[in-house]
């Protein structure tokens, strides 16, 4: 669905904040965002305006077989410690080998994104202690990343009708590679914690962007154009869900003219929905404490879902320093392009930015404009299209087998057949109705076989899924419409005897006539009826 | 030694100081006026802030004055590369960077061996190593007992 711009984000916060024990005891003061960004005030006068800036930090897990520096298995949910080598586990002895799918993901990605690929850059180890961190550092690439000074654009709907669709940009700092750490179970019960390493090692891509957003509506439809590139790319699959993508937010707030306040960081981010309510809340609790005179603290809190709200984070120890250095035991990353590339070289130990260019597949704004040019459908539309998991492959296949016109099409399934599978949490693939049958059912529609309510009801039929071809319901439910000229005429004495019989005028006795008579509404032949007197 | 062997032994690193000279990894060396000397450093950086800042990041302890000599001496050495002019010249970090990134193709080699890695942990839980409960940062400069206090 469609991210809503920002202009009625902050109205609707005053009458519905955060549930539980966040909510504040006094009335919060709302500030809206418009849609270029800048803080109006609202509410109270007097007060200067606030102005949020949002800055994401995200880490995506590469798809790929094997992990970034090893040859154990990438696997989501396999049994502990079974996908961990022995350089994972950093044993005594053993040493990282980059993984060549990892840096073509990671320079698909940073081309996909508008970078600059650094043709040479640099790996370095991060110094922290962490259970799930066995050497007591990760590998990243902290100086001179992979990819840097990219951009990513993505559409907002400035009001709630889904009718004006504004585009927005927010610049991309840097691409980097870098290892993911284990996972750590934490059983407060024996007070201590369980460590898996089977995602120790990982590859990651962490995508880091400028602070350019100033809503959670706009980060949310940020990260949603993101996890759509990655998934096109094939180079990360970008389930939240699955902890393959995940979102840290970095929120401030400040005066306009004034220098940015402090930021907080926001974690524990599970969902795109979540995201915004996230961002949004620290928005609001930050205005709300530098309003009651308090300060921000620099500080990383983490969303917590249930409650709706920030909390901080336990186990935090200050601002941690992470002692970069550059990691001994890899030298450069050298990439090279179409005219750089050595002759006598083998393919295997090189990786060419061009070839990479030449074969990345149309990113989802590429096949928005085009579903646009060829179908003639609106740019909203095509939005919807793309947006959700496998509706323009739906959309395209209807269109395919049937002779309405796209423009019609696209109706039945924004409105009928997304509503529906919105109602039932279900995706395109997962519908009850398969494009056949909504083919089918359109071009009945279409010849005039049936009436448009006639065939919201044949909908309705075919969604309980019972295997019924539309037609075999239409003739089930009587539905179609009459084309005979003399049972027409019949129909319309009928009905003009019994409104002689009561002196009635009022329509809903015309209507329940017809009703009876099995029409569900005015087809063209009746208008061609001679029973024109009815019609006065 | 012979006399041939000594004169080979010569040539050889005459040479090989030659390729040094020449080759990419030696930077330009112009020691100042102020020569190699063990002169300290005018300014004493080795703090005890710095010292259980260290402590608390790495985790080391200093136990005791000879403990943060070492440091200091460490320190001073090291200081002397600071008497080497490198304006425009890109550090070196490592001495393979002149050597070619290898490249692994994308394929299972590894894992699968569990109850080795396991082998080594003092617990286990269920084939999940167990650590203490998050991270028990060390207590403040006051509330330790270590000789930094006294300094």
């Amino acid at each position: 669905m469609a991210a809503r711009g920002c202009g009625g984000v902050w109205r609707r916060a005053l009458q519905r904040g955060p549930g539980g024990s966040c909510s504040a005891s006094r009335p919060r003061r709302a500030v809206a965002c418009n849609a270029r960004g800048g803080a109006v005030p609202v509410g109270q006068s007097g007060l200067a305006p606030w102005v949020p800036v949002v800055g994401l930090e995200i880490h995506a897990q590469i798809t790929s077989n094997s992990k970034l520096f090893s040859g154990s298995q990438v696997q989501f949910a396999a049994p502990p410690n079974s996908l961990v080598s022995f350089f994972d586990a950093s044993l005594p002895g053993t040493l990282p080998v980059l993984n060549r799918r990892c840096v073509e993901a990671a320079v698909m990605t940073g081309l996909a994104l508008n970078c600059t690929i650094n043709k040479k850059s640099l790996f370095d180890r991060k110094h922290y202690f962490y259970a799930d961190l066995p050497a007591g550092y990760q590998i990243t690439q902290q100086r001179v990343p992979i990819a840097v000074n990219g951009s990513l654009s993505y559409s907002l709907c400035i009001d709630n009708k889904m009718s004006q669709m504004v585009t927005k940009t927010v610049r991309i700092k840097q691409i980097q590679l870098e290892q993911d750490s284990g996972k750590s179970l934490h059983d407060d019960a024996r007070s201590q914690t369980l460590v898996d390493l089977n995602r120790a090692g990982v590859g990651l891509m962490e995508v880091v962007m400028e602070p350019d957003m100033c809503c959670g509506e706009e980060a949310a439809a940020a990260v949603r154009e993101l996890q759509l590139i990655l998934q096109t790319l094939g180079s990360s699959q970008a389930i939240m869900a699955e902890g393959q993508l995940r979102v840290d937010a970095n929120v401030s707030v400040h005066h306009p003219g004034e220098p940015y306040g402090v930021r907080t960081e926001v974690k524990n981010i599970n969902s795109i929905r979540f995201l915004t309510k996230a961002v949004d809340y620290e928005i609001q609790r930050q205005i709300k404490e530098l309003e009651n005179g308090g300060t921000v603290v620099n500080e990383t809190r983490a969303f917590d879902s249930k409650l709706g709200c920030t909390v901080p984070m336990r186990d935090k120890e200050g601002k941690q320093d992470y002692r970069f250095m550059p990691e001994p035991n890899l030298p450069p990353l050298i990439l090279y392009d179409a005219k750089s590339l050595p002759a006598n070289v083998n393919h295997q130990q090189v990786v060419n930015i061009d070839w990479i260019h030449e074969r990345l597949p149309d990113l989802p704004s590429v096949k928005r404009a085009k579903l646009v040019e060829l179908y003639g459908i609106l740019p909203e539309h095509s939005f919807t299209l793309v947006n959700e998991d496998g509706l323009m492959e739906f959309f395209e296949d209807v269109v395919k087998r049937t002779q309405m016109k796209p423009k019609k099409v696209i109706g039945w399934i924004l409105s009928d057949l997304l509503s529906h599978l919105k109602q039932h949490s279900l995706t395109a693939n997962e519908s009850p109705i398969s494009s056949f049958l909504l083919a089918d059912l359109l071009n009945l529609l279409e010849n005039g076989d049936i009436s448009s309510s006639a065939a919201k009801q044949v909908f309705e039929e075919l969604w309980k899924g019972e295997g019924k071809t539309p037609l075999e319901i239409v003739k089930e439910k009587q539905l179609e419409l009459i084309q005979d000229q003399e049972e027409l005429e019949q129909i319309c004495q009928a009905v003009i005897d019994e409104r002689e019989k009561e002196g009635d005028r009022r329509q809903t006795r015309v209507a329940a006539a017809l009703e009876a008579s099995g029409l569900g509404a005015l087809p063209s032949a009746l208008l061609s009826c001679s029973c024109g007197g009815l019609w006065r | 030694m012979t006399p041939r062997n000594r004169f080979r032994w010569r040539v050889m690193r005459v040479l090989a100081l030659c390729r040094w000279l020449r080759g990419g990894t030696v930077r330009a060396l112009r020691l100042g006026a102020a020569a190699a000397s063990s002169a300290p450093p005018s300014q004493d950086s080795v703090t005890v802030e710095v010292l259980d800042h260290l402590e608390r990041l790495a985790l080391v302890d200093f136990r005791d004055a000879e403990g943060v000599e070492r440091l200091r001496e460490a320190v001073r050495f090291a200081e002397r590369l600071r008497e080497v002019n490198t304006e425009g010249i890109e550090p070196l970090d490592s001495v393979l960077e002149d050597r070619c990134l290898y490249l692994r193709e994308d394929d299972v080699t590894e894992g699968n061996c569990t109850a080795e890695l396991l082998k080594n942990a003092r617990e286990k839980v269920e084939e999940y190593f167990v650590a203490p409960p998050g991270n028990i940062p060390l207590p403040e400069l006051e509330e330790r007992d270590t000789f930094l206090k006294g300094s």
